[in-house]
């Protein structure tokens, strides 16, 4: 997959832009490898580590058995000890069997040892519905993830963050999780050539507004910004700000905005009960609840696991009709 | 998708390792009428064998008879592991029995056929992991197994349904993700089950079905019932610590359960000597403690008589086995393309053709005057009636209504 150098501005889809990413922290970071299933020769499943064995070779890209057990301990022990791993898991719903590693390991380690270890551990892996792939391989789990103290987790929505946030995250010296989005894969936009870090931990107005705040998570920012341009036509002005980091959370920027619009629509993927924007609505009562003129909403999957026919996934995942539907609800339309 | 690579050691080592998988293969097929015993140094493996199970002495090439309870020390450097033997049973199995295997197989051949192509012409979402080749091993196992005995199968688990006895069209309606299909729409080929006919569900995590086997032999054993449950997994899936968890409760528990291995050679898009550093699953078998047993995957007989002994084993109080099947997926990891594939080479491909279960069967049902090859033209036809007669009752099945999807989430009393 050697693309050609072309002048910019360069548009690349989101696949490309994280295999971007990849290559350019095993480019600039020695102590960096890259392992997962299928990684290596056949490029991974998404396509997104193509032409990465042929550059860096099988000491630093590498195949593994089908262990998430054993690929997760790999990244906790590698990164505790020199190495700068990124770690592909396949599947976000593979979580399963690996979250001892993940859970008690990996975001505990450096605590428990009173400081002594750091762990530069990246992991990605892939959230999300959308495909027909059910129950077990399209769930959106960050909230697993971000209630762990000594995690990070972040959420790149398009191409530019998604090669920005993979290499901010392997220069950062905590595990970092970058949950990317099979949907999004061919979404396509202006790309840098140069390597270049999104910050984690800060959120980003992706369309100014007045009349009420969305906070989105992932491709859910998609949704938002389409019914944004949707209640255009009916005389509303929202602002839509892209999370981008759900650990840390940007409280700041989110209240700032609440402040200007007295108003609040978190809108995930993931089921609504104990999913991040419980967390989020809590945040802004307790740091705006004067500023607020309406009761803070959300627009989340309902509590049910993924289905796998068309008709009820269709229904089962948030859209930007359903978000329409809320702010006009919120503002008593 | 994938990217042309160059050739690197690993990938070189990975030829050779393949190179030594065919060749044992054919030795299997070999010696198919004969035990090989296994070796073992480890003392403790000894004494272990000792107290439960028989063993075998001698090298690899003497033929060891295994008494029936007697229990003989080992003096075997690998664990009890046999390769099973092939048509070595003197009461051969009935005609109804060759007959209904036969047709156990050409069923999940031709529904994977037309579900492959269903699903490349669009008409299926999602993922379909296709069984062709592997029939021999669903209908070997499944031939010895009636709707009381449980089985888990994997994400490539249409055939294990078909062998079962799943129907075609709520198959196709599952697929389809119609709410005649048989979990209503909402499970998909990846999670398609009977529990009337004790299938547990295909499962979309690899790895995800041996613990629930376990599980289930634990039921049978806990029930006093003579039942059994089988655990397939694939070559991949045995590098899972769930496996390895499974396997070791089920030989501590002596649980009636049968762990069958369907080595076919690769997980997703990696060889089997870029995923393990072992030739043969069922090597595993002694770190667990229990027997194993390596067969011919493509020979229906074959995995009929290895399972058969298994299942007996595990019917009667025995304990598990390890019954590694060595097979082949024809088709590509996820729906049909089978060839000019960058991780295999056709001629593998090919050399694997040529062992095809269902032809081969063919020929000696044909042989041995159990059917005739206009019967058996005929039976193909009807099942490819039954099957479009499927698609069709599915294609007309309506869709699983909005308030289906917070159905069954949970158990609800009275609902
Ligand atoms: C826990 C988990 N890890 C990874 C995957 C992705 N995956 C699906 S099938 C497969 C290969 C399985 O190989 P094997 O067990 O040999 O079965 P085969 O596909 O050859 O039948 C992989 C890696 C998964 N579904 N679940
Ligand atoms: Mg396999």
């Amino acid at each position: 997959m050697s693309e050609a150098k072309k002048p910019e501005p360069r548009v690349l889809p989101y696949v490309l832009a994280i295999n971007e990413g990849i290559r350019t922290v095993l480019r600039e970071q020695d102590d960096s490898f890259l392992a997962g299933e299928d990684v290596a020769a056949a490029g991974s499943v998404y396509g997104y580590c193509g032409g990465l064995l042929d550059e860096f070779g099988s000491r630093r890209v590498i195949d593994t058995p089908i262990s998430e057990k054993g690929i997760m301990g790999l990244g906790v022990g590698a990164s505790a000890t020199g190495c700068r791993p990124i770690i592909d898991l396949m599947f976000m719903d593979f979580l399963g069997e690996c979250m001892d590693e993940v859970a008690n390991q990996m975001a505990k380690m450096r605590f428990m040892f009173g400081g002594k270890a750091t762990l530069p551990v990246t992991v990605l892996t892939m959230g999300g519905a959308g495909g027909g792939m059910a129950a077990q391989h399209s769930q959106s789990l960050e909230a697993w993830l971000a209630h762990l103290p000594g995690m990070k987790v972040v959420m790149p929505s398009d191409a530019y963050d998604a090669k920005g946030m993979i290499i901010a995250a392997a220069r950062d010296d905590n595990p970092v999780f970058v949950v990317l989005n099979k949907q999004s894969l061919a979404m396509s936009m202006e790309v840098p050539e140069e390597s270049y870090e999104v910050p984690i931990g800060e959120a980003v107005v992706r369309k100014q507004g007045t009349d009420l705040t969305i906070v989105a998570f992932g491709r859910m920012v998609h949704e938002a910004l389409d019914a944004a341009e949707q209640l255009k036509d009916v005389g509303l002005n929202v602002e839509v700000i892209d999370a981008r980091s759900v650990q840390p959370f940007d409280t700041a920027t989110v209240v700032a905005s609440i402040k200007k619009t007295h108003r609040a629509l978190i809108v995930h993927e993931a089921v609504k009960f104990g999913g991040i924007g419980g967390e989020i609505s809590a945040q802004i009562q307790e740091e705006a609840f004067d500023y607020l003129d309406a009761p803070i909403m959300r627009v989340a999957a309902p509590f049910s696991p993924v289905p796998f026919s068309p008709a009820l996934e269709k229904l089962y995942i948030p859209n930007a009709a359903g978000i329409v539907t809320k702010v006009k609800e919120t503002l008593g339309l | 998708m994938a990217q042309a690579k160059k050739k690197t050691a690993a990938k070189k080592a990975a030829a050779k390792k393949t190179a030594t998988r065919s060749t044992k293969k054919s030795v299997v097929k070999k010696s198919a009428t004969k035990k090989v015993a296994a070796k073992s140094t480890k003392k403790s493996v000894v004494k272990k064998s000792a107290a439960k199970k028989v063993a075998a002495k001698s090298t690899k090439k003497s033929v060891v008879k295994k008494p029936a309870a007697k229990k003989v020390a080992a003096k075997a450097r690998k664990a009890p592991r046999t390769v099973a033997k092939k048509g070595a049973s003197n009461k051969g199995p009935s005609n109804a029995t060759l007959k209904a295997m036969h047709l156990k197989m050409l069923r999940i051949r031709r529904f994977e056929e037309r579900a492959g192509k269903l699903m490349e012409d669009g008409k299926v979402p999602g993922a379909l992991h296709l069984y062709v080749g592997q029939e021999a091993v669903a209908s070997g196992v499944m031939q010895h197994l009636s709707n009381e005995d449980w089985i888990t199968s994997t994400h490539r688990g249409h055939g294990h349904l078909v062998a079962k006895g799943g129907e075609f069209k709520p198959m196709f309606a599952e697929l389809f993700g119609r709410s005649t299909g048989y979990c209503n729409g909402k499970g998909g080929s990846m999670h398609i089950s009977n529990m009337d006919l004790g299938m547990l569900g295909a499962n979309g995590i690899v790895g995800g079905g041996p613990p629930i086997a376990m599980g289930a032999a634990f039921s049978n054993q806990f029930k006093g019932n003579k039942n059994v449950s089988i655990a397939f997994f694939g070559d991949g899936a045995s590098n899972e610590g769930s496996v390895h968890e499974a396997a070791n409760m089920a030989a501590l528990y002596k649980l009636p359960c049968v762990f069958v291995c369907e080595n076919n050679g690769y997980g997703e898009y990696t060889p089997q000597a870029d995923h393990q550093a072992i030739v043969d699953v069922a090597d595993r078998a002694s770190g667990y403690g229990m027997p194993g047993v390596i067969c011919d995957g493509m020979d229906v007989m074959a995995v009929y008589e290895a399972a058969g002994e298994a299942i007996e084993r595990a019917r009667s109080g025995g304990g598990p086995t390890l019954l590694e099947c060595k097979t082949y997926r024809y088709y590509d990891h996820v729906g049909i393309r089978g060839m000019g594939l960058t991780y295999r080479t056709d001629e593998e491909v090919e050399a694997w053709k040529k062992k095809d279960a269902i032809n081969s069967f063919e020929k000696r049902l044909i042989q041995l005057g159990v059917m005739s090859r206009k019967q058996l033209d005929a039976l193909d036809a009807a099942i490819g009636e039954e099957l479009e007669e499927a698609i069709q009752y599915a294609s007309d099945s309506p869709y699983p209504t909005p308030d289906q999807l917070l159905e069954d989430v949970y158990y609800v009393k009275g609902a």
